[in-house]
């Protein structure tokens, strides 16, 4: 170990390197090169990756929306066909029911995609949709309030009839620079007060579209629409530590129970698992960070066994010297190690070069895509963290020593009385 | 100081087998300085190699300063070799790409001597070969007489027991080798034991006893009276 920190063994191995600078240089590239490709394919993995996951944008992932369908089987004297709808008291059964979730938010909608106008402000008209909300819901679907304030659970209680409205609603019915919080819009015919506006991020559905929306409670929305006790659909969040996917089943049956579903009737409840689509995602990666590490472990592969071959080579060549050496009484380690060294600070060095070329790439396509809105694109912030540069190295000082192995296990066979034959 | 019994070697290469050396008794006390002769394949370079621990006999034993040699590990034997041995070489065997001062310092190195001391002991065996000026030159920037006596510098440079020479003249002109010769004489006259092989007579006579080999028998072993190698007088 003491070797390793002398200036004389690193003297010796600068010494031997720089012997011929080309040879070493024409080596060390073909590390560089692999441990640039594996770094650039990481990192550009990672920018894809983070393109993608953009578009949850802080969406709760572990979540599922649910909404009634028609019962596909007859049961207990009831025929198949029947409608049904959830209804209020539902929700607070299921968060009793099953353990592990986090929030369980009804929510109703009006209007919709190519809907009839249904909301006046003044002369202006417009067609939005109108969702009857909880507040739990902008943390499963995330959005900025850009001024005033979200729905809040006093706007519950009282049923108080306010609304959120997003930025293509306020383009739609205001003018520019008109003050909105405060004023009233007629959503189907009943007033409603403009407490906030929103912006929404993410690139999953119409960018445009999803501004145009509009959020009031639930509970104002159940009795301005005449809704009743009905929920149109349900947003579902399990608690971090529980997974979406495993519990939507014990959901589902406590809605059977409560509707008189048969409870092998899969088609009664309708779903969408949006955690079984991010796992799919999620599952993509891994297999093409699988698929980086693979070719650039192999590419790596290559260099490695072109520093191994110029070892043998370099052995091969300074036979006399280790014959030299060893006359002069070198053990056989301090000749093993030496060439191990050699290896190895070849390998470390020219790795490193690799990683710093990859860096400044990165850097330079990162230079490059931050002068662009990247909200929309699917490659952002390609990069690598810590840990993969130090899996690098670690992969290098491993296959330095790898690469060093057989020609120091040659140098070492070599008497020293055939080294010194003067020929 | 060196002390050999009944010393066998053979090599084998296929089926053939060559017996090189056949019996060979022979001793050297402190401060001799004896020259080895013989006709090429007489087998007096593989004597030097068993001498020089880097090779071994296959019987027979062989004492260097009280110390039996027999079945050494490597390890063992390079710190012998390092230890008891200074070796000069036919063809110097410098490093190529090391200055003569680190040329000089290698066994030291070896021997686990810190930086300072060795770069300052190296540049007194330096001197002693009048090759101080030179210190930083590398060996292709020497004369083949310069190169010799870093070579031996080097060779005395771990203040070995027994100086082991391989045809030291082999690979220079009458004139530097009697320079050589009359380094090599300077040192023996200061104690050191040295054992030359050569095939020249001149050279071998420039020694207190000359060991002639034939056939990987020793035929003759005599003391002779030395001739003092006086470079000038050659001139």
């Amino acid at each position: 170990m003491s070797k390793l920190f002398s200036r004389d063994s690193w003297a010796e191995i600068i010494e031997a390197l720089s012997s011929n600078w080309f040879r070493t240089v024409m080596t060390a590239f073909g590390v560089l090169w692999g441990i640039f490709i594996l770094v650039i394919l990481l990192a550009a993995g990672n920018g894809l990756e983070n393109g993608i996951k953009q578009g949850f944008n802080g969406m709760a992932t572990n979540s599922m929306f649910m909404w009634s369908q028609t019962a596909s089987q007859p049961y207990k004297g009831l025929p198949k066909g029947r409608r049904y709808n959830f209804k209020t008291n539902d929700v607070p059964a299921i968060k009793q029911s099953v353990p592990g979730l986090r929030f369980v938010s009804p929510r109703n909608q009006l209007g919709g995609f190519r809907g009839s106008n249904n909301v006046v402000r003044g002369l202006q008209t417009g067609a939005f949709n109108v969702y009857g909300d909880y507040p739990e819901i902008i943390q499963q679907q995330p959005m900025d309030i850009t001024s005033g304030r979200f729905v809040n659970y006093s706007d519950i209680n009282e049923k108080r009839k306010v609304a959120i409205i997003g930025s293509g609603v306020q383009s739609a019915l205001y003018n520019p620079g008109e003050e909105v919080i405060g004023s009233y819009i007629k959503i189907n015919g009943v007033n409603f007060m403009v407490v906030g506006t929103y912006k929404k991020k993410g690139n999953n559905g119409d960018p445009e579209e999803m501004q145009k929306e509009i959020y009031v409670p639930f509970t104002a929305f159940s009795q301005a629409f005449n809704m009743g006790d009905v929920v149109g659909w349900m947003a579902i969040t399990a608690e971090d530590g529980y997974s979406i996917t495993e519990l939507k089943s014990q959901v589902f049956d406590v809605i059977k129970t409560r509707h008189t579903i048969n409870p092998n009737d899969d088609r009664a409840v309708g779903n969408f698992d949006l955690y079984e689509e991010f796992s799919k995602i999620t599952g993509l990666f891994t297999a093409l960070n699988f698929v980086a590490y693979f070719v650039g472990i192999l590419v790596l592969l290559s260099g490695i066994i072109g520093i191994s071959n110029i070892m043998l080579i370099v052995v091969k060549e300074r036979t006399k010297e280790i014959g030299i050496r060893r006359a002069l009484g070198a053990t056989p380690w301090s000749i093993r190690s030496q060439i191990l060294l050699e290896s190895i600070f070849l390998t470390i060095v020219s790795g490193m070069a690799g990683i710093v070329l990859a860096t400044a790439v990165l850097w330079l396509v990162n230079y490059q895509l931050s002068g662009m809105d990247t909200s929309e694109m699917m490659f952002i912030n390609p990069s690598v963290n810590i840990g993969v540069v130090f899996i690098a190295l670690t992969i290098l000082i491993v296959s330095g020593l790898l690469a060093g192995l057989i020609p120091a296990q040659n140098a070492i066979k070599i008497r020293p009385v055939e080294a010194l034959r003067t020929e | 100081m060196i002390e050999i019994k009944d010393l066998h070697k053979s090599y084998h290469m296929g089926k053939n087998s060559l017996h090189v050396l056949k019996g060979i008794n022979f001793s050297v006390s402190e401060g001799e300085m004896v020259s080895i002769m013989g006709s090429s394949g007489s087998g007096k370079s593989t004597l030097l190699n068993i001498l020089g621990i880097l090779d071994e006999a296959d019987e027979g034993t062989y004492t260097l300063d009280g110390t039996l040699i027999k079945n050494l590990n490597e390890k063992v034997a390079a710190r012998y070799r390092n230890k008891f041995l200074g070796f000069i070489f036919q063809s110097f065997n410098l490093i190529n790409y090391k200055s003569a001062l680190e040329n000089v310092a290698m066994p030291l190195y070896y021997q686990g001597v810190k930086r300072n001391i060795r770069t300052e002991k190296a540049m007194h065996y330096l001197e002693k070969v009048g090759l101080a000026d030179w210190a930083t030159h590398l060996p292709n920037e020497l004369s083949g007489g310069q190169k010799q006596r870093v070579a031996i510098a080097r060779a005395l440079a771990s203040d070995p027991k027994v100086l082991l020479a391989d045809e030291p003249t082999g690979a220079l002109d009458t004139k530097t080798s009697y320079e050589v010769m009359e380094l090599i004489q300077g040192i023996n006259d200061e104690g050191k034991t040295i054992l030359i092989v050569t095939h020249e007579d001149d050279i071998a006579h420039m020694t207190k006893r000359i060991v002639n080999l034939k056939d990987g028998i020793i035929i003759d072993d005599s003391v002779v009276t030395q001739v003092r190698a006086k470079s000038e007088a050659y001139v």
